[in-house]
């Protein structure tokens, strides 16, 4: 079948079968790696990306369920200069072999766009979807803790 | 200055920005075939037929079985024990009988669906503590792959006769290295009739040692890609898997992929090695010296040799851990069962071997009713002491890890961490516990194993940029941004104007394995060198005199010159070491720490609740300080894991049970304490600017530290990893009764 | 290659569903797509996106009707299950990480009936009601003790759909929620504990102690019910406890048959 949905601002449409995983769209036809699979069953998270406005595993998505929605990857979260949050994540030593980091910054955008104050209980509790083995998550935390400042 | 300052990694940008591109990651080669594995469902069995299915479909797929193999049916690792597919026999399950490769990942599962094997099974034997000696062979006469022993003075007379003897015994199970990015190669025809095997590994000339046996005369060169995470599961393993994939392109005459899926990652790839240890100690009730020490230990090896020698040596060679002791004796055996081959994993046998003696020390405080920080102090090494091998050490680093360590646990009880209301409703019934312990960790090869490799770096002048061309990768641990900066100190040139060469074995020098502590502190001491070869190169080159800069000589230099390339080396170090004896220099240096845990235990269900960690750790000179801090951390969470959640269940096959995510846990953000590191530094005069080797240190002893604070929390002495709830609530609901 | 129908509205999916009754429900897909390999189906029937199965509103008598489709994460957020039944905010709030919540559902959780689904002992405790729709009988009302009829077997026929929860507003009861789980997030629980108690002048006057991970169907403890009723909360009550959990890959029965009996004394301890 044919899918339409906007993909980090622009109107894609994909030919697929239905039940494939979106990652694995993402990955083949339309050329974005920058999602990983860690498990193939939604429990590391490297594989997240963003449907309206919602992190998810896209291991666990069925690209016929994305008619329609709008997607963003983590290819489509830095402009010409990467955001604050990066910076963060580079400043702070949160990036280490790099297999979970496009998926966890994506999820740390969508942290950093919500309503309220942000604490590090909470930081800790909003990322406990992706396993990190280098870090310790530490300067994770750390990071986004900085780049958070911004909101306060 | 750059050194011990915190430059951002060269990577970062790309992979912060998912531009990074790993094994899976890359463009899809023309007529790229995806491979995959049919492995043996037995622990031990003849293996009598392979058949392929006459009426099944074959067209456009590839079948390899070991008569496919055109050199030798061996992974070339230290013995020849292993092969590349099993012939005739198979000794353990999930060992691999034959490969497929087809169009896509689907058409080679179908594919495997029809090849059928005849087995006739055999007894097997799992339990690695009774396989010595076992009428079932596996290895050798014995079942051993190999022993080691130390012996300094003369431990038997006073453990005989000294008027107090403590004895325990301490289990630790296997332990998955869990990279996130699972392993993966491709196998690419090159137009010269040659391969090209590209992925993620730790050792390109690991690989490549063990394709030269397998691959007959065909030439082949080896690169790295984005390597996402290893922690030693990807020194040894890719061996295999690259015969694998090579194989397999040689005989479709395409290129070939194989990447694993997570269920087949972790049931079918090394593990650490569990084992046994038995620790007695004669102590002095008066001063709570230690008068001897015996450390015994059997480690499970698995089915195949691996790198199984090197564990058990520095097992043993930690396990007295960083106390003195004038008599000493420390052995290995590493025993052999119809299991899969354990092999590399951050550590090394020191975990395993660090972890017994550290609760044993805290068994003896007990048992002399003292504060086990204070048996610590009284025992702990000081600059002049010798090691169980002889050596000399005269690093004071164990004093001051130990103050930084006892001032925070003391600092901790007066003012302890908060408890934070949890979800889920944790931590309703909890018990708060800290408690610190100690740990060492010798840097770089054993003995004069870097002497004997000498390790080789180039570094090369191309236009304005300086290239490092080593075989020493980056798997997360920074390398290819702490080789440019060693260099771009020495030359006191820009850091943005010198990189790492791609790691592919055709054009780097072997530099060695991306392991034992060794890359920043030998590779890195090589590349300094290279740097400084180079500089003299381009000063003769263009006549200059001894005050022109790198910087000057390369303005002065014409843009078109060629790339002027020289070759460093390691040089002997002069270690003095007796491989027969197990006595002189064990290590270059060693890097000390002391780590103190702050935890709550649940008494409802033994669950254990981290609030912090510290680690007060001796680096030498800290290259950069936030890189070396991510090591530190990430491999005290590691060793979190290891302690309280990694539980490798096997089946009566011999096989890993919990082979997915959802089963075999890590710690999430959750899980995981808040982590303060205090960086010590005492240099090396042998690493570059004082750097010694800490890859594997951090990983050593957390483990014993949650141990100590478990049992300073609820009284429960736990000698077994992991302590999972299961194994606190057994305690606990013991302790009960008895009460 | 498996085939899927996909509904625009409620009433398109009930037709759908009785249509094809070989269709497998999907919705937030974090059970089925994890099987998509192993277990494939041969159909799919999307219920993810469709009009008028997702939402939260407050009916009559304070009650509060969660549509089937309702993801996790909203359900944890919202205000109004946060006052009338905030174990259930709770029990969403742990369930699998972020990306699960946002896209799980509780339709799914509870459709999927695994022993260890985190909001099922939850619904026990809360007296929730589950509505089921068919094409050809409209709608039923089942309370949830009665949906669960075995391992994996729920009183659904093959042409109904779970169209909403039904959840009493129990803002005036003491509520306890606890879920243990070997690790602290995304767990499959080993022991769930979701617990009700209404007094009146000190003396409980209706309990509910329900139980996840313990019987193959998520159970109420009713024999610990008893012991409670008629009196003021007393902890021994705990002791009468008969569950009867198995051993599986993630713990051991005799683990879970303590756990159970330890939570449950620290909550009725804590009252």
């Amino acid at each position: 079948m044919s899918i339409t949905f906007t993909l980090n601002g622009e109107a894609r449409a994909v030919e697929a079968a239905p039940m494939d995983r979106l990652l694995d769209v993402l990955r083949g036809p339309l050329g974005l790696t920058g999602a990983k699979e860690g498990c193939g069953e939604g429990e590391c998270g490297a594989c997240a990306v963003e449907i309206d406005g919602r992190v998810v595993n896209s291991c666990l998505i069925p690209v016929f369920q994305v008619e329609g929605a709008t997607i963003r990857t983590i290819e489509g979260v830095a402009g010409e200069r990467l955001t604050r949050l990066q910076e963060a994540f580079l400043a702070h030593g949160a990036v280490q072999c790099g297999a979970c980091t496009p998926a966890l910054v994506l999820g740390c955008e969508a942290l950093l766009a919500e309503e309220g104050q942000i604490s590090r209980a909470g930081v800790r509790e909003a990322l406990a979807g992706h396993l990190c083995r280098c870090t310790g998550y530490q300067k994770i935390i750390d990071a986004v803790m900085d780049a958070a400042e911004d909101k306060r | 200055m750059l050194i011990g300052t915190n430059y951002q990694r060269l990577d970062g940008r790309a992979k912060v920005t998912g531009a990074a591109r790993y094994v899976d990651d890359l463009p899809q080669p023309e007529g790229c075939l995806f491979g995959l594995t049919l492995r043996s469902p037995h622990p031990h069995a003849r293996i009598d037929a392979i058949r392929r299915d006459p009426g099944y479909d074959w067209q456009g797929i590839t079948v390899v079985t070991a008569e496919d193999i055109p050199g030798e049916n061996v992974v070339a690792l230290m013995t020849d024990d292993q092969p590349v597919l099993a012939a005739g026999l198979t000794r353990h399950v999930t060992e691999p009988i034959a490969l497929v490769a087809a169009p896509t990942r689907q058409r080679a599962a179908e594919a495997l669906k029809h090849i059928h094997v005849d087995y006739t099974p055999l007894p097997a034997l799992l339990d690695f503590e009774i396989a010595q000696d076992h009428e079932i062979k596996i290895y050798g006469e014995d079942n051993v792959f190999a022993r080691a022993a130390t012996l300094r003075g003369d431990p038997d007379a006073l453990l005989r006769d000294a008027e107090l003897v403590i004895e325990g015994i301490y289990r630790v199970g296997h332990q998955e290295q869990l990279y996130i990015e699972p392993q993966g190669l491709i196998a690419l025809p090159r137009e010269d009739g040659g391969l090209t095997i590209l992925g993620s590994m730790q050792c390109p000339y690991y690989i490549h040692k063990a394709l030269k046996r397998v691959l007959g005369g065909v030439d082949f060169n080896v690169r790295q890609t984005t390597t996402g995470g290893a922690f030693g599961g990807k020194e040894d393993y890719p061996s295999i898997m690259g015969a694998h994939v090579a194989l397999l392109a040689l005989k479709a005459k395409a290129p070939v992929k194989m990447i694993y899926a997570r269920d087949e990652d972790l049931i079918a790839t090394t593990k650490r090695h569990p084992a046994v240890i038995r620790v007695r100690a004669a102590v002095d009730p008066k001063s709570a010296k230690l008068l001897a020490v015996e450390s015994q230990m059997i480690f499970d090896g698995g089915a195949y040799n691996t790198l199984s020698p090197v564990v058990n040596s520095r097992g043993v060679l930690h396990g007295a851990g960083p106390y003195v002791c004038e008599h000493v004796r420390v052995t290995g055996v590493m025993v052999a069962s119809h299991t899969p081959p354990n092999g590399a994993f951050r550590g090394f046998g020191a975990p395993q071997s660090q972890f017994a003696m550290e609760r044993h020390m805290d068994r003896i405080a007990r048992h002399l009713e003292m504060d086990p920080a204070e048996l610590r102090r009284i025992n702990y090494y000081r600059p002049g002491d010798l090691t169980p091998t002889g050596q000399r050490l005269d690093d004071p680093a164990a004093e001051e890890v130990f103050e930084r360590a006892r001032a925070w646990v003391e600092a901790a009880r007066r003012a302890p961490a908060p408890v934070e209301e949890a979800p889920g409703g944790r931590g309703r019934d909890l018990a708060r516990g800290v408690a610190f312990v100690m740990g060492f960790h010798g840097a770089g090869f054993t003995g004069n194993g870097e002497s004997g490799l000498a390790a080789k770096v180039d570094v090369s002048l191309e236009g304005d940029r300086v290239l490092i061309h080593t075989a020493s990768i980056d798997m997360g641990q920074g390398i290819d941004t702490v080789f440019p900066a060693i260099v771009a100190e020495t030359l006191d040139y820009p850091l943005d104007k010198v990189s790492c060469a791609p790691h592919d074995t055709a054009t780097v020098p072997n530099s060695g394995p991306t392991a034992a502590s060794r890359s920043v502190m030998v590779v890195g001491g090589v590349s300094q060198k290279g740097a400084r070869q180079l500089r003299e190169a381009l000063r003769a080159a263009l006549g200059a005199g001894p005050e022109a800069t790198f910087a000057e000589l390369v303005a002065a230099r014409s843009p078109e010159a060629p790339p002027l390339r020289v070759r460093a080396q390691y040089d002997d170090d002069g270690a003095i070491w007796d491989a027969a004896r197990y006595w002189g220099d064990a290590y270059p240096t060693y890097a000390w720490t002391a780590v103190a845990v702050e935890l709550d235990v649940d008494r409802d269900t033994g669950e254990v609740i981290y609030r912090r960690l510290f680690q007060a750790t001796d680096v030498g000179k800290a290259m950069n300080k936030v890189i070396v801090e991510g090591q530190l951390e990430g491999g005290a969470v590691q060793a979190l894991g290891y302690a309280t959640l990694e539980e490798v269940v096997i089946d009566a096959r011999g096989a890993m049970k919990n082979n997915r995510l959802t089963d075999y846990i890590i710690p999430t953000t959750m899980d995981t304490p808040e982590l303060e590191t205090a960086i010590v530094e005492y240099p090396f005069a042998g690493g570059p600017y004082g750097a010694k080797g800490i890859g594997e240190l951090p990983h050593d002893v957390p483990a014993a530290a949650v141990a100590a604070a478990i049992e300073d929390a609820v009284g429960v002495v736990l000698d077994q990893l992991p302590m999972t709830p299961q194994r606190v609530l057994a305690a606990l609901m013991m302790q009960e009764e008895e009460a | 290659m498996s085939r899927v129908y996909r509904p625009k509205d409620l009433a398109e999916a009930l037709q759908m569903r009785a249509d094809h009754p070989e269709a497998a429900p999907l919705a937030g897909g974090t059970d089925l797509m994890v099987t998509r390999h192993s277990a494939p189906r041969e159909a799919y029937l999307n219920l993810f996106n469709v009009e008028g199965l997702s939402g939260i509103e407050v009916i009559q008598g304070g009650a509060i009707r969660v549509g089937a489709a309702t993801i996790h994460r909203q359900i944890a957020c919202s205000p109004e299950i946060q006052r009338a039944a905030p174990i259930l905010a709770e029990a969403a709030r742990v369930i699998g990480g972020r990306q699960i919540q946002n896209r799980g559902t509780i339709g799914g959780n509870i459709a999927n009936a695994s022993p260890a689904g985190d909001t099922l002992p939850v619904l026990l405790a809360l007296d929730a009601q589950i509505e089921v729709q068919s094409a050809a009988r409209g709608a039923r009302l089942i309370p949830i003790e009665g949906f669960f009829k075995g391992y994996k077997q729920l009183d659904l026929a093959a042409d109904e759909l779970i169209t909403a929860v039904i959840v009493p507003d129990h803002h005036q009861d003491a509520l306890y929620f606890r879920k243990v789980g070997t690790r602290a997030a995304v767990a499959i629980s080993q022991v769930i504990l979701a617990g009700r108690v209404k007094r009146v002048e000190g003396r409980v006057i209706e309990a509910r102690v329900a139980f996840g991970s313990v019987a193959p169907t998520p159970i109420r403890a009713r024999e610990v019910e008893a012991a409670l009723i008629g009196h003021p909360v007393d902890p021994r009550a705990a002791d009468a406890l008969d569950v009867h959990p198995i051993d599986d890959i993630r713990g051991t029965a005799v683990y879970r048959r303590a756990v159970a009996h330890r939570v449950l004394r620290t909550w009725l301890r804590a009252l």
